[in-house]
């Protein structure tokens, strides 16, 4: 049992930390530079963001196991994922305006630029990929989740101040961003070889 | 149908430069850091995308009497994980030293917000040929811009060109590096903007 926590433990700490999906794998860089722009929207977007992806993640993982193991169609897996996230985030969507109209207020316009994020389809396929078990997909994407969500802090910050300095016309925007985030992932590089798994 | 004369050289130019994908739109940047460490890899998957643009243009054009406008989001997202199905096998066949490589990220393309929307914005308004055109067009401008980059990431960051040394003088290892990545793509978005506002006459 010990063994199998401090698995997890590593899993979450490497997804998000050392294999940092915005610095090291580069994924979810257009839904990065979107939200990134103002602290508020960043919040709401992590927030939205980690929930969904550890729910769908977890429905992808049964259809996966139960489904498309047992009839040997992997090779339709893409095709699979993106309707399972795509329906879930719909779903969503419907219920809460629904349910509680406040939160959907909050919180809704997330919910549909979450689908194009390439994020929430690279942890289903990462965890079809290494057969990870099922705590260990969830834990993968809830660690995924807290790096993205670390991500978008950090930057949201550093372009709240960005707004006022002297920077050269055309590198207003995004090329300056750009820049910022790669001096980010050469310290984030420093986070590598924390844990070897 | 109203007959409508279109430019094809115009259509192609606003794909490569007036829209183009990475440098003026800012989207589908993953691919754009994480395969351009070398040139070969830059072109291979400029060229994957360039593909399964112009198919999905073709098959949306093709297919757009039939689709009822509620439901179009779920179809086109059917036609492109299609056609990127096809293309992942394809690669995984007749290219597996760059497939182990690279092989998630080609998986990807079906989340590119840039297909998606010439898909919604032109291919389901137009008839078959222009679209086909307008798919070419914004393929050629991600191919353009993937080569760009991954031409001075390579020669930068390893001396070399498709693999084959050129310069013998020590590299800056930076630039294979993931973070030189972010700092190259920033600096020649910067220099894209620079000589296109030239050529525009803004005030840059």
């Amino acid at each position: 049992m010990s063994s199998e926590f401090v698995k997890v433990f590593e899993l979450i700490i490497s997804a998000s930390l050392i294999n940092n999906f915005v610095f090291t794998r580069f994924l979810g860089l257009c839904i990065f530079f979107g939200v990134s722009r103002r602290m508020e929207t960043a919040i709401g977007m992590s927030i939205t963001f980690t929930s969904v992806m550890m729910i769908s993640s977890g429905l992808s993982w049964l259809v996966f196991n139960y489904v498309l193991v047992p009839w040997d169609i992997t090779f339709l897996k893409i095709i699979i994922f993106i309707g399972i996230v795509a329906g879930f985030v719909q779903a969503s969507d419907t219920i809460m305006r629904k349910i509680s109209p406040v939160l959907y207020h909050k919180l809704g316009i997330y919910l549909a630029l979450i689908s194009t994020n390439c994020i929430i389809l690279a942890v289903p396929l990462i965890n079809a990929g290494e057969r990870y078990s099922f705590i260990e997909s969830i834990s993968f994407a809830f660690g995924s989740g807290i790096g993205f969500a670390l991500a978008l802090i950090i930057m949201a910050s550093i372009r709240e101040r960005l707004e006022l300095a002297d920077v050269p016309k055309p590198f207003r925007g995004t090329p300056i961003a750009f820049i910022v985030t790669g001096l980010i992932a050469l310290a984030f590089a420093g986070f590598s070889g924390l844990i070897k798994i | 149908m109203i007959q409508k004369k279109i430019n094809y050289y115009e259509v192609i130019k606003n794909g490569i430069f007036k829209e183009n994908t990475i440098f003026k739109l800012a989207l589908s940047l993953c691919p754009s850091i994480a395969v351009t460490n070398n040139l070969r890899n830059g072109v291979l998957m400029g060229t994957a995308v360039l593909f399964v643009q112009v198919m999905v243009n073709i098959t949306i054009s093709l297919m757009r009497h039939f689709i009822h406008p509620r439901i179009r989001l779920p179809i086109f997202m059917l036609v492109i994980s299609g056609w990127v199905t096809i293309t992942d096998m394809s690669m995984a066949a007749f290219a597996p030293e760059a497939y182990k490589q690279m092989g998630l990220y080609i998986q990807l393309i079906v989340a590119f917000a840039s297909i998606l929307a010439r898909a919604e914005m032109f291919a389901s308004k137009n008839r078959f040929i222009p679209s086909m055109f307008d798919g070419i067009g914004m393929g050629l401008g991600f191919l353009f811009a993937l080569s760009l980059i991954s031409f001075f990431r390579e020669l930068l960051g390893k001396g070399s060109l498709w693999g084959y040394q050129i310069i013998n003088a020590k590299p800056l290892l930076i630039f294979i590096l993931p973070a030189g990545g972010f700092i190259a793509v920033g600096i020649l978005m910067g220099i894209f903007n620079w000589i296109y506002g030239k050529y525009e006459n803004k005030s840059y």
